[in-house]
C-alpha cells in the first residue's frame, strides 16, 4: 500500500484574475493536480509575508501566489507588492533551511484557464520532486492550529490593561434613524 | 524617528543559546514604522524561528507579543505576569526598549533582535535617511534647516570643503554635499549673507562626547517627599 504522505500546495489566487482563471479551467473540464488547495484573496497584494510563512509552518509543502499580469492588477499595484514580498520570503526560506523553490508567484489573466492548469501542474511536479516539506518530516505531530492567541496576546490586550476600565454602560445615545 | 534594522536570522538564532522558551516582544512605535519590529515583523520572525529551530532538531517555544512602546515602564509592566513562562525575551525594540526590558525584568535575559541605526525619516517608501545626530545644540536656524553635523561627512560648521563636487560629497557619488544644499536653501530663503558669519568651533560637550546625557524637568516632577 502506498504510504507516501499526501502533498499539499496552497494556492493563493486573486479574485479578479487567478481565481476566475481557475474557475474557467474547471468549466473547460481541465484536470487539476490533486495537491492544490485554492484560497481566494481579493488581490495578491492582500497577502502579507506572515500568511505565506504560516502556510508553510502549518505543513504546506508548496505555496503559490497567482495574480494578475503586471500592469493589469485590478488594484493597480497589488501584484507588484506581492511579487516583492514573495521574493523576500524566498530569501527567508533559504535562511530558515527550506527550499526557496517551494514558494512561487505566477501571473495570468482571467481568460487563461489553460495557463492556470499549466502553472499548477508545473508547481505540483516541482513539489513532488522535492518531496514533503522537511518540517512535516521532522515534526511527528499534526499541524498546529494557527496561533490566533498570539494576536490576542498582542498589542490590543496590553493596551486595555493600561487604560482605565471602560464604563459599564456606554454613555453614547443611539439614534434610530428609521424614517 | 528611531530607525532600526533586524539582525540576520542566523545571528538571532545564535544569541538564543540554551533558552527553551522565548518571548518575542515587538514595539508599536518607531520600529513599526520602519518595518523592523512591529506586529508583522514579530509574526514573521516568530514563524521563521520556529521553523528554523525545528529543522535544526532544536524546537523551542517561541511566543509573540507587541507592546505600544517598549521605552516606557507603564507600557512594559503588563508583561510581568506572563514572564514566568519564558527563559528569555527577544526584543524587537530599539536599543532603548531592550534596555528598558532588561532593567525592569532584571531576572530575565533580554536579547536584542535589532540593530538600532540612526534618527531619521522615510524620504520615500522603503527608504530611510539619517537626519539628526542629537548633538544637543541645534544650529538648524543658521543652515536653512539642513543639519551640517548629520549630513556633512566632516561635520563642518563653515563648509563647504574643497571636496564638494557637483553637489556631491567626495566620499561617495551618492552622498549629497550638505553645504551645497545649505547654500541653495539659504539662497532660496534670501539669507545667504548670514553664511558669511564664521561659526566658532563646536562645543561638543552637549553631545555624547560629554558622557551619557540626562534631562531633569523639575516642573514635571512631584516634590521628592511625594515621589514613589
Amino acid at each position: 500500500m502506498d504510504t507516501a504522505p499526501e502533498l499539499k500546495i496552497v494556492a493563493f489566487c486573486c479574485k479578479y484574475c487567478a481565481y476566475k482563471a481557475a474557475d474557467l479551467a474547471g468549466s473547460m473540464r481541465l484536470q487539476m493536480p490533486p495537491e492544490l488547495r485554492i484560497v481566494q484573496v481579493p488581490c495578491t497584494g492582500r497577502l502579507d509575508m506572515v500568511e505565506v510563512l504560516h502556510a508553510i509552518e502549518e505543513g504546506a509543502d508548496g505555496v503559490m501566489t497567482l495574480g494578475c499580469m503586471p500592469g493589469d492588477c485590478h488594484f493597480l499595484q497589488g501584484n507588484l507588492r506581492a511579487r516583492k514580498r514573495v521574493e523576500y520570503v524566498k530569501r527567508l526560506l533559504d535562511d530558515i533551511g527550506l527550499e526557496p523553490e517551494r514558494l512561487e508567484m505566477f501571473n495570468l489573466s482571467s481568460a487563461m484557464g489553460g495557463k492556470f492548469v499549466e502553472y499548477a501542474t508545473e508547481m505540483a511536479e516541482r513539489i513532488r520532486k522535492l518531496g514533503p516539506s522537511r518540517l512535516r518530516r521532522s515534526a511527528n505531530s499534526e499541524p498546529r492550529g494557527y496561533r490566533e492567541d498570539h494576536l490576542e496576546f498582542g498589542m490590543r490586550k496590553l493596551e486595555l490593561e493600561n487604560e482605565t476600565a471602560p464604563p459599564e454602560e456606554s454613555p453614547v445615545c443611539h439614534h434610530n434613524t428609521v424614517g | 524617528m528611531i530607525v532600526a534594522e533586524q539582525k540576520p536570522l542566523a545571528e538571532i538564532k545564535s544569541m538564543l543559546g540554551d533558552a527553551e522558551r522565548i518571548l518575542i516582544v515587538g514595539c508599536g512605535t518607531c520600529v513599526t514604522v520602519c518595518f523592523a519590529g512591529g506586529t508583522k515583523e514579530v509574526a514573521v520572525l516568530g514563524s521563521a524561528l520556529r521553523m528554523s529551530l525545528q529543522l535544526d532538531g532544536k524546537a523551542k517555544t517561541i511566543d509573540e507579543v507587541v507592546v505600544q512602546r517598549q521605552c516606557e515602564w507603564e507600557y512594559i509592566d503588563p508583561l510581568l505576569p506572563e514572564l514566568d513562562k519564558y527563559d528569555a525575551i527577544l526584543s524587537l525594540g530599539c536599543g532603548v526598549g531592550v534596555q528598558a526590558l532588561a532593567e525592569r525584568f532584571s531576572g530575565k535575559r533580554v536579547i536584542p533582535g535589532l540593530n538600532t541605526k540612526f534618527m531619521g525619516m522615510p524620504t520615500q517608501a522603503g527608504e530611510w535617511e539619517e537626519r539628526c545626530q542629537a548633538c544637543g545644540n541645534c544650529v538648524l536656524d543658521k543652515t536653512g534647516g539642513i543639519c551640517p553635523i548629520t549630513r556633512c561627512s566632516k561635520q563642518l560648521l563653515n563648509g563647504p570643503c574643497g571636496g564638494s563636487q557637483n553637489g556631491h560629497c567626495e566620499i561617495n557619488g551618492e552622498v549629497s554635499c550638505a553645504w551645497q544644499k545649505i547654500w541653495d536653501r539659504m539662497n532660496t530663503l534670501g539669507l545667504q549673507e548670514q553664511l558669511l558669519t564664521v561659526q566658532p568651533p563646536k562645543d561638543w560637550s552637549s553631545s555624547r562626547d560629554g558622557g551619557p546625557r540626562r534631562i531633569v524637568r523639575d516642573d514635571l516632577q512631584l516634590p521628592k517627599e511625594y515621589q514613589d
